[in-house]
């Protein structure tokens, strides 16, 4: 997409974009006929449950699975004995990029996690069938197994970086610099590991017909779970259709393809039969990873002013899935003279995590805005100003511009709109009857990306508009932002405009990850706009006749060139025609080079200002987030209901990760001790205060419509508010999430 | 879930001979922890007799000023009765202070003291559990114990009770009235649940034919004035870490009338006696409380992952006693 196309989109986009519209799929959500993987009928339909290993590392020596075939109503137990085998991952194959782990799930005898599925039961109800996988029996040979994170921690190796993805850096000698520095802090944080817990647990419905495969499946990568299944099972890619027109939250734990996927396509081969695979609660501990655990390091040197003259940030997290950007903040928030920044990773014979809603930066905005809010004690300064203190002009590492840095303004409204000025800055010193108050703040970081999406645009006689895109409509109002941005770069009322998403036999849209799903396809659905615009004006008659495009403005649902135009309706009937549609293409080999030269120009981020209050009983040490403001640099924003809703979200599950959140995984077994929603605390209503978003709604310059992506900036910097907040409270600075009461007795 | 027979009793008797007459049957109240058992395959009854219809659901005044609850009362409309506002806060405060409104709406008092305990290897058929299979071993040694008790526990056993309910109930000497084939019992609250020895697998003094029908509570003055405190993890819907439900009458700085009951700390709803007993009579000052809270605790069987109960358990303490005191 090209900047002009960009600018040209910017100028119409003044009437939809922006608006609180509601969502359009509201009201099928409401009443129920939102339809989800795991509710597609199929006559003949059958139910498939998985048996998972009890023990982390071994081989499968026996699996007796007479009894489980006993059962009334079972039609199949599958396992690595029977089952049909799956096609290796090709490194050349684009579809490889959404591997879950490395297991051929069913193609062998190895155990490589405690929780792994190794067969499968077919059945007739979903009630035998998991009945029956209960009864198979399963005995191993025992390996040696590495569980333990902490233990193995010593033994982390770099991790690898690539031209998107950096995962060291050094500027000066920052370690000479933190010895010679006459303030500091040197702090050792964890946080834990974490899972998913979407409300729609993983599910998919499987059916072939020949070798024509339909899956409806819980994802967030249509077209990447389209590649690799089309791989896995030996078909042609367009052989393969897969539909999620509604997918019950992601965050990141439905992008890679899990075994559950994997396994019901499998089933429906094996048995013939349409096959529903609907994943327990448990089921989808022991299936999708989720969030690495991490020890970071965070050192800081400051002169007596607050300067930075050192910033060493390292991590420590899990190997496997895509590894997150644990120092990524670390490279663009201040201006240190000397960086020092490293990431390894530990290898674990445990479910390998995945993205979880800002891998990495949501953890390690954890680390580094606690540590300068403890440079800030150290200094007797307060928060924002050490922050504004060491706010850089350009970027720190690379000295490249910042295409929107906002921090400052973000700060400065956050905190009149907060009442910061009220803070007592002495620790404990706020204080209403039994609770001991505290306010903290933390900086929002998250990069911006675009991917490449491929759109369709389809105008009608009767002007009506049709978007056709790939997209995932997991929750966050997708299809309604693109119908916006569509109805202004066509200049037509939002009701005339409809937008088909959640098919892989639509134009193939962006993965919904990264934050990157709205930005991306708003380029495509721009730039086929732009030429549906132009097709248009090819076809009218006077007065556009000979008008360059350039000169022509959409809008009343038609063209127009000063004060006179003519509607679509008009242009299409007077060139006989029933619709025209103009179609954009995704180009990856454009995406990289784009991509990497716009990383040579400059650094793109959405970012923003936490605020925090807290109560910390005096008594019990039991904290509750009273108050939240988070102001927002994202860009322009499309739709300011959605949006606000993903910015609160994010905060919601920060709130989480700070204060409650963490997978238990028993280091003698490998096993996950609180696989359900009673025992590993997600936050709930009580838990959560009304919050605040304030974003300050000015367009990036180098993004189609000025974007820079919502999704997962809100989560960044939220657990360090919270920290530097009981800080305040207590006195006390807590350096391993989750903050239970007991780190404050 | 295994499959399993469901047969509706009318009647109380036809309840008690159902279950007597078939080994491994259980009673259905609400389900809500019956069900999730057996779906993870822990419980394993091959017939369920659901109870629900049973004329067991009302709550009656007692001559004496106590209360009579019917076996089925939902703990719902427990927490909503105007009368156990009045005269034992303490009660609807750890009735709403358990699950959510959805699980209230379905629990029954019954089921309530009869639930099981919440330790994620009595859960997980993977692990070892001496409760689950006598013998066994016991995964939460050596494992998380952030949720397991540190008063009343044994070598084989160390859950925790995880009851609000009955942890109030146990302060005010609650009486448990029970219906088998041999008859009618009443059993007291503090020998209705047993502590784990080494049989955790026994954890009441019901015969597995028994029914509760009723739950008396007596008529305990000071309890008007009284409060349940659950501390956890979170705001809402989490089992206690610890809670405590206390009742406190003072008379010119001197404590006269004291009733302490503590949750999440112990192997069973933990009747705060030795407390009580130093409370009684004497100030009714910080100190006092502080002292009170370590002679209950003195005891205390403390892991890795629980110590802090300890601690937290004399702070919660001390701040209800403080909280009724002033
Ligand atoms: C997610 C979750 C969170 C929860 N949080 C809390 C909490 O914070 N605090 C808390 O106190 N509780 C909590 N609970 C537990 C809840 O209070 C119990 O599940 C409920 O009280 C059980 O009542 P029920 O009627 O559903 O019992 P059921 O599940 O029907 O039965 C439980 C047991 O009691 C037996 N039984 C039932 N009725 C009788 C009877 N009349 N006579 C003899 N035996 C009987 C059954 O055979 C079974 O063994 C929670 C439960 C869940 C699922
Ligand atoms: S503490 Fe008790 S219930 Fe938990 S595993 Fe051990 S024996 Fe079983």
């Amino acid at each position: 997409m090209s900047t002009e196309v960009a600018e040209a989109g910017r100028a119409e986009a003044v009437r939809q974009v922006g608006r609180p519209a509601d969502r359009f799929d509201a009201p099928e959500k409401v009443t129920g006929r939102a339809k989800y993987a795991a509710e597609f009928p199929y006559p003949d339909l059958a139910y498939a449950a998985l048996v998972h290993s009890t023990v982390a590392r071994g081989r499968i020596t026996a699996l007796d699975a007479g009894a489980a075939r006993a059962v009334r109503g079972v039609i199949e137990v599958l396992t690595h004995e029977n089952a049909p085998k799956m096609r290796p991952l090709s490194r050349l194959n684009l579809g490889s990029f959404v591997k879950g782990t490395n297991v051929d799930y069913l193609g062998t005898d190895q155990v490589h996690w405690n929780g792994q599925p190794i067969a499968v039961v077919v059945a007739e109800t979903p009630e035998a069938a998991r009945h029956a996988a209960s009864l198979v029996r399963v005995t191993y040979e025992e390996l040696p197994a590495k569980l333990d994170f902490a233990a193995e921690e010593p033994h982390a190796v770099p991790q690898k970086g690539n031209a998107i993805m950096r995962s060291a850096a050094d500027k000066g000698d920052a370690h000479a610099a933190l010895a010679a520095a006459p303030v500091k802090v040197d702090l050792r944080f964890t946080t834990p590991p974490q899972n998913h817990n979407a409300i729609e647990p993983h599910a998919t419905t499987a059916f072939w017909q020949g070798d024509r495969l339909t899956v409806h499946d819980t994802t967030q990568s249509i077209a990447f779970l389209r590649k690799h299944l089309a791989m896995r099972f030996g078909v042609p890619e367009r052989n393969v259709r897969v539909l999620a027109p509604f997918v019950g939250g992601g965050f990141g734990g439905k992008g890679m393809v899990w075994a559950g996927t994997l396994l019901a396509v499998l089933a429906a081969r094996a048995t013939g039969r349409p096959v529903r695979l609907a994943l327990t609660r448990e089921s989808v501990y022991h299936t999708v990873g989720g969030r690495t655990p991490t020890v970071q390091r965070v050192a800081l040197g400051a002169d007596r002013d607050g300067r930075l003259t050192a910033l060493i940030h390292t991590s420590v997290a899990r190997s496997g899935g895509m590894p997150g950007q644990v120092t990524a903040a670390s490279r663009h928030l201040y201006a240190a003279e000397t960086v020092h920044l490293r990431q390894s990773l530990v290898d674990l014979d445990l479910l390998p995590p995945t993205a979880m809603r800002a891998p990495g930066e949501a953890i390690g905005t954890f680390a580094l805005e606690a540590a300068v809010d403890e440079l800030a004690w150290e200094l007797g300064v307060d928060p924002i100003e050490l922050r504004m203190r060491n706010e850089p002009e350009r970027d720190p590492l690379t000295g490249r511009a910042f295409s929107h840095r906002m921090l400052r303004e973000a700060y400065a409204l956050g905190a009149e709109r907060f009442g910061w000025r009220e803070r007592d800055p002495r620790p404990g010193a706020m204080r209403d009857g039994r609770w001991l108050v505290g306010m903290g703040v933390a900086t929002a970081y998250h990069p911006s990306l675009i991917m490449p999406a491929a759109a369709t645009v389809r105008l009608g006689a009767d002007g009506t508009v049709l978007v056709r895109c790939g997209l995932h409509e997991i929750g966050v109002g997708a299809a309604t932002a693109q119908a916006q941005i569509a109805a202004d770069a066509l200049g037509v009322p939002l009701e005339s405009v409809r937008v088909e998403v959640g098919d892989s036999d639509l134009p193939a849209g962006p993965m919904a990850g990264g934050s990157a799903q709205t930005a991306s396809a708003a380029a495509g659905v721009l730039a086929a706009c732009d030429k549906l615009k132009r097709q248009v004006l090819a076809l009218a008659g006077p007065p556009l006749r000979g008008r360059k495009p350039e000169e022509v403005q959409a809008r009343d649902g038609g063209l127009h060139v000063g004060g006179s135009g003519m509607t679509y309706a008009e242009i299409l009937a007077g060139a006989g025609r029933d619709h025209v549609e103009a179609a954009v293409k995704a180009g990856w080999a454009r995406f990289l080079a784009r991509t990497a030269r716009d990383g040579r120009r400059w650094v793109r981020a959405a970012s923003g200002a936490q605020f925090c209050e807290v109560r910390v009983d005096a008594d019990t040490g039991e904290v509750r987030v009273s108050r939240w403001l988070g102001v927002f640099d994202v860009g322009r924003v499309v739709n300011a209901k959605t949006a606000a809703s993903q910015l609160r979200g994010g905060i919601v599950m920060g709130i989480g990760l700070a204060l409650s959140e963490q997978t238990l995984v028993d280091p003698r077994t490998g096993r996950v001790v609180n696989p359900s929603l009673a025992e590993y605390h997600v936050p709930v209503h009580a838990d959560i205060p009304r919050i605040d978003v304030h974003y300050l709604d000015d367009p990036d310059p180098t993004t189609p419509l000025g974007l820079l992506g919502v999704g997962e900036v809100g989560i960044t910097g939220v657990a360090a508010a919270v920290a530097n907040a009981v800080r305040h409270a207590t006195g006390r600075r807590v350096l391993d999430l989750p903050i239970t009461l007991d780190k404050l007795l | 879930m295994r499959p399993f027979a469901y047969v509706r009793a009318a009647d109380v008797d036809e309840a008690v001979r159902a279950v007597a007459g078939e080994p491994g049957a259980k009673f259905l109240g609400g389900g809500t922890n019956l069900v999730d058992l057996m779906r993870e395959g822990i419980e394993r009854p091959a017939t369920v007799v659901d109870v629900t219809a049973l004329p067991l659901a009302a709550v009656d005044d007692l001559p004496d000023g106590g209360l009579r609850i019917g076996a089925l009362v939902r703990n719902s409309a427990l927490a909503a009765d105007p009368r156990v506002h009045a005269r034992y806060p303490m009660v609807s405060q750890a009735l709403l202070a358990g699950a959510s409104p959805q699980l209230r709406n379905m629990a029954t008092v019954g089921g309530n003291l009869l639930q099981r305990t919440r330790c994620p290897y009595f859960y997980d058929a993977a692990a070892a559990c001496n409760k689950r299979e006598p013998g066994a071993g016991c995964d939460a040694l050596g494992g998380f114990t952030r949720g397991h008790a540190i008063l009343g526990v044994s070598e084989s056993c160390i859950a925790a009770h995880p009851s609000d309910l009955c942890v109030a109930l146990a302060a005010l000497d609650a009486v448990v009235e029970v219906r088998g084939v041999g008859g009618t019992r009443r059993i007291p609250m503090a020998e209705f649940h047993r502590l784990p020895g080494d049989t955790p697998h026994v954890e009441t003094a019901l015969a597995p034919d028994e029914l509760v029908t009723a739950v008396e509570l007596p008529a305990v003055p000071v309890a008007a004035r009284s409060r349940y405190r659950k501390v956890r993890d979170r705001a809402s819907y989490a089992f206690a870490l610890v809670s405590v439900a206390a009742a406190l009458e003072v008379r010119d700085g001197v404590v006269a009338d004291v009733r302490l009951a503590l949750g999440g700390v112990g192997a069973k709803p933990w009747r705060a006696r030795a407390a009580e007993e130093l409370l009684a009579g004497g100030p009714a000052d910080e100190d006092a409380f502080a002292r009170a809270a370590e002679a209950e605790l003195e005891p205390a069987t403390v892991r890795p992952g629980n110590a802090f109960k300890t601690r937290l358990a004399r702070a919660t303490i001390v701040a209800t006693l403080r909280e009724l005191s002033g």
